[in-house]
């Protein structure tokens, strides 16, 4: 990170120079149309400023330069909207084989989890060049999580998963920054994103081994919370779940995805799976938002076992 | 030419809506409409420099990156003071409630409003709330930002939340009221002749500004409530820990709030095509294209809100229908920039002070409105929301623009209002240095936010300390252009130049009768045979 002022926030993510581009664009059309009237406003003002002896002269309105003045703006807008949109829908959907870390903010940290176990306060550690999926939600009040420096920013809303995702393309350290008001340290909510090669990720990522995997601690909660009890028995298997469509029992059908499966343990009773009983008790209040996570982790790892 | 009986005992002021009766009782008991905006103007230059003097503190703070001057709640409560009182106590009711209340029966060349009472009733309304707001604040503060954004201010938040809530919505209701009575108004009370096709622009946008706030006031107003009520009652409507959901609280929130900042921007519109023709001495350009944009504003900017949420797990293709029709309200307004420029067009253009302001307005409305292009382009957006691009961005469109307009339209219309001229040597130079200073204080933010600074950061890192000095250097410019206006407007009461009827050779019904008017505006209904804008039947004033 470097305290010296400079004119451009560094560029380290895919997305920095795309979205780069369309600013320069728009600077381009803003400086055109400012400079422009600006122009416009000084000339007329001098050639037609009032002088004795020179009468105003009446001026019809010319409909074709309304249409024009009109056309032409409508016209420059399109090609803004496609251009933007174009690059948001690319913003908002991860590839398939994205890395997944959870984030959960609180009033006022960052709490990071990797795939590995690996914890992290306010910093987030990635590796160059792979894609990554933050998967983020809030313990509390809505926070929002902005790398300038990858130019993508999403808010981190208690109560769902929201997710940002990027490809690091530069080895460095970069802003973290909280950018939702959130009480009173928002402005101490800061940290650091570390891009490292891939061979340093690796070699950090199994650093300390304390931490346990999310899908191990998952598994034990699992028991713990006598979810087994129900699952596999009188409740519908949970193998193979992530990704499959649910049949409801109000007819409809639904993919489960994070933000189903996390409805589903914390408020059972808002979708019933079609066949099944609402026996479920609700588990919200008694698990954090890390443990939720690491349930979820364990779900997922479920791949043609029995629970 | 309008034509009104020529009366004698008009020209000797015998009578003026101000010297016809003295004594604080008269005043605050008045339903005179004029008398009325007067009031409005001490009231909303009252709560400007409360709101004024928290800008001064952020800029101060905001001087070294490490957060010295003022602990974190201290500025948390600065800067949500800041924007609730010049949001919601100075700028909302700015123009319409001083202007639009002295101009509109004028314009429309009636003797009052339709409902008297319920004006005065608004100021009422519109006092109690400042008051309730402003003992929160002294109290001990509120510090959830003028948006408000829940849970945080529904259940976190330590400050004197439903106490500002209530002041807010007092407000709210005075704003309400006063936009019904514009609109009954103007259907009702319009002078024999004066259709609607020759209704001065100000009429136009002030009309389609009431229409707003009359649709769009009651939301906010429900939704502040429901804040309150979670609040008190710990009801889960916003709270998902109780099983609310804390986006529908943005969407209600935005449902108000962006055509609020056309609530804002309409009626300086309005000011500035007033100005425009008559110091180029020269009808409007695209009279019916100008007029037709407001009421394009009106009805599309309440369909643009989302464009506050690109970021906040909004579905895609919401966002993207919220982006094209942002892109969509820029065009009605370019479309006046434009119409405004071609004014000037073989005109005969005098720079005086309105002139100045107004021209001012252009530029920096200009500069705002197409950075707002870099907001609906939604992968931009998701780079500079929250950043200080925005707060450059809404200073340019609310400061730059509306506020410049605001005092424009004073200047033009105070030798009106008081039957004095203002200093037109310190009205120029006050002009400049507001322009000067504006654009030192806020291009600066531009690049801070592409930068990536965060708003509302008490302290923020290091590279970004060199454009907040500029940016704080620029601020005191500005103040002292504030202070300025208001100082020689103050001193032009006693030692001002005695005004005549119609100083600037300005068309229009309001400039027919003396200045200041006597209390019932007119000594008998005018009868309007012109278009408005009829420049070419009024003599050039050369001075
Ligand atoms: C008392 C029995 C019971 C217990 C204990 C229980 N569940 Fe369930 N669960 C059910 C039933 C019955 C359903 C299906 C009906 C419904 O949708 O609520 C279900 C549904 C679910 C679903 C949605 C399944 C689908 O196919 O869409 C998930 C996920 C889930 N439970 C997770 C858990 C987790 C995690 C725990 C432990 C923290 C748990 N359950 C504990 C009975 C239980
Ligand atoms: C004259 C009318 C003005 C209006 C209507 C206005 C409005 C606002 C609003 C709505 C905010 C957002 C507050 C928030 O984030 O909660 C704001 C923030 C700010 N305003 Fe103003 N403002 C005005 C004048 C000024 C002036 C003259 C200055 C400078 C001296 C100024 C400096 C700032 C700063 C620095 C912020 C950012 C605070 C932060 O987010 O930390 N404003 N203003
Ligand atoms: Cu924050
Ligand atoms: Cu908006």
């Amino acid at each position: 990170m470097d305290k010296q002022f400079q004119w451009w926030p560094p560029q380290a993510s895919n997305f920095a120079p795309p979205v780069d581009q369309l600013y320069l664009f728009l600077l381009a059309v803003t400086a055109f149309f400012t400079l422009l009237i600006f122009a416009c406003i000084v000339y007329l003002a001098l050639k037609y400023r009032r002088r004795r002896g020179r009468r105003p002269a009446p001026v019809q309105t010319n409909h074709l330069l309304e249409i024009t003045w009109t056309a032409i703006p409508f016209a420059l807008t399109l090609v803004m909207f496609f251009w933007a949109s174009g690059l948001f829908v690319r913003m908002r959907e991860p590839p398939a084989d994205a890395m997944q870390i959870d984030v959960v903010a609180k009033q006022w940290m960052w709490k990071v989890q990797h795939p590995s176990g690996r914890r992290e306060i306010d910093e987030l550690h990635v590796p160059l060049g792979r894609p990554i999926k933050l998967d983020m939600t809030s313990e509390a009040v809505i926070h929002s999580f902005f790398l300038p420096a990858f130019r993508t920013k999403q808010d981190v809303v208690p109560g769902a998963y929201n997710i940002e995702w990027f490809t690091p393309t530069r080895v460095g350290e970069y802003h973290l920054f909280c950018a939702e008001y959130c009480g009173t340290q928002h402005s101490k909510m800061i940290g650091r994103v570390v891009v490292q090669t891939p061979a340093e990720y690796q070699a950090w990522v199994a650093g300390t081994g304390v931490d346990e995997a999310p899908a191990v601690v998952g598994a034990r909660l699992f028991t713990q919370f006598q979810c087994n009890t129900c699952h596999g028995q009188r409740a519908p298997t949970l193998a193979n779940l992530f990704g499959s469509t649910v049949k409801l029992s109000d007819g409809a059908a639904i993919t489960a995805d994070d933000n189903y499966l996390r409805e589903s343990i914390l408020a059972p009773r808002a979708k019933i799976v079609a066949g099944y009983q609402p026996l479920m008790p609700t588990y919200a209040g008694q698990l954090t938002e890390e443990q939720v996570m690491d349930l979820i982790a364990y779900i997922k790892s479920l791949h043609n076992q029995q629970p | 030419m309008t034509s009104i009986p020529y009366n004698p005992a008009f020209d000797e002021r015998s009578h003026t809506y101000l010297n016809i009766d003295y004594g604080v009782r008269s005043w605050l008991l008045t339903t005179d409409h004029k008398r009325i905006a007067i009031l409005y103007m001490l009231g909303i230059t009252f709560f400007f420099f409360i709101g004024g003097a928290a800008a001064v503190l952020i800029r101060i703070e905001l001087m070294t990156p490490a957060g010295d001057l003022l602990s974190d709640d201290t500025y948390n409560k600065m800067f949500t003071l800041h924007g609730v009182m010049m949001v919601f106590f100075f700028l909302i009711p700015s123009i319409p409630a001083v202007l639009g209340n002295f101009l509109i029966p004028l314009m429309l060349g009636a003797r009052d409003l339709a409902f008297p009472r319920l004006n005065l009733m608004s100021w009422y309304l519109y006092m109690i709330g400042g008051a309730i707001a402003l003992t929160a604040l002294i109290l001990g503060g509120v510090d959830t930002g003028w948006t408000f954004y829940t849970p945080y201010s529904s259940v976190y938040s330590n400050g004197y939340v439903v106490m500002t809530i209530v002041g807010i919505f007092l407000a709210g209701f005075s704003s309400i009221l006063t936009g019904l009575n514009f609109i009954v108004t103007t259907h009702k009370m319009r002078a024999p002749g004066l259709y609607w096709t020759r209704l001065p622009l100000f009429i136009w946008s002030m009309y389609a500004t009431s229409v707003m706030q009359v649709l769009g006031t009651p939301v906010v107003a429900i939704t502040l409530t429901l804040v309150a009520i979670e609040r008190l009652f710990h009801v889960g409507i916003f709270n998902p820990a109780w099983g609310g959901d804390p986006i529908l609280f943005q969407h209600l929130f935005w449902f108000y709030s962006h055509p609020a900042v056309y609530i804002m921007v309409l009626p300086s519109m309005a000011v500035v095509s007033e100005i425009v023709a008559c110091f180029s001495h020269q009808r409007v350009y695209g009279y019916i294209f100008v007029a037709f944009s407001s009421l394009a504003i009106a009805l599309i900017s309440f369909l643009v809100w989302g464009h506050h949420m690109f970021v906040s797990g909004q579905s895609t293709y919401a966002s993207m229908i919220f982006s094209i029709l942002s892109f969509m309200v820029a065009i009605p307004s370019a479309v006046k920039v434009f119409n405004w420029t071609a004014t000037l067009y073989r005109g005969s253009v005098d720079l005086k002070t309105p002139m100045l302001y107004v021209l001012g307005f252009i530029g920096l409305f200009t500069l705002g409105g197409l950075t707002g292009l870099f907001l609906a382009s939604i992968a931009v957006d998701v780079h500079v929301t929250d950043t200080y691009f925005i707060v450059a961005h809404f200073h340019y469109i609310m400061v730059g623009g509306a506020v410049s307009a605001y005092l424009g339209g004073i200047h033009f219309w105070w030798p009106k209002m008081t039957g004095k001229m203002y200093p037109e040597w310190w009205g120029r130079f006050a002009a400049f240095v507001l322009f000067i200073g504006f654009n030192l204080t806020f291009f600066p933010q531009f690049i801070l936010g592409y930068l990536g600074m965060p708003r509302r950061y008490h302290a923020y890192a290091e590279e970004f300390q060199v454009l907040n000095v500029m940016s704080t250097a620029g601020a005191s410019i500005l103040a002292v252009g504030y202070l300025l206006p208001f100082c020689y407007l103050i001193w032009s009461l006693k030692y001002g130049k005695t005004a005549p009827a119609n100083p600037f050779g300005a068309a229009g019904l309001e400039w027919q009768t003396t200045s200041p008017p006597p209390t019932l505006n007119f000594e008998s209904t005018p009868i309007v045979e012109d278009e408005a804008y009829a420049y070419d039947k009024i003599e050039v004033p050369y001075d």
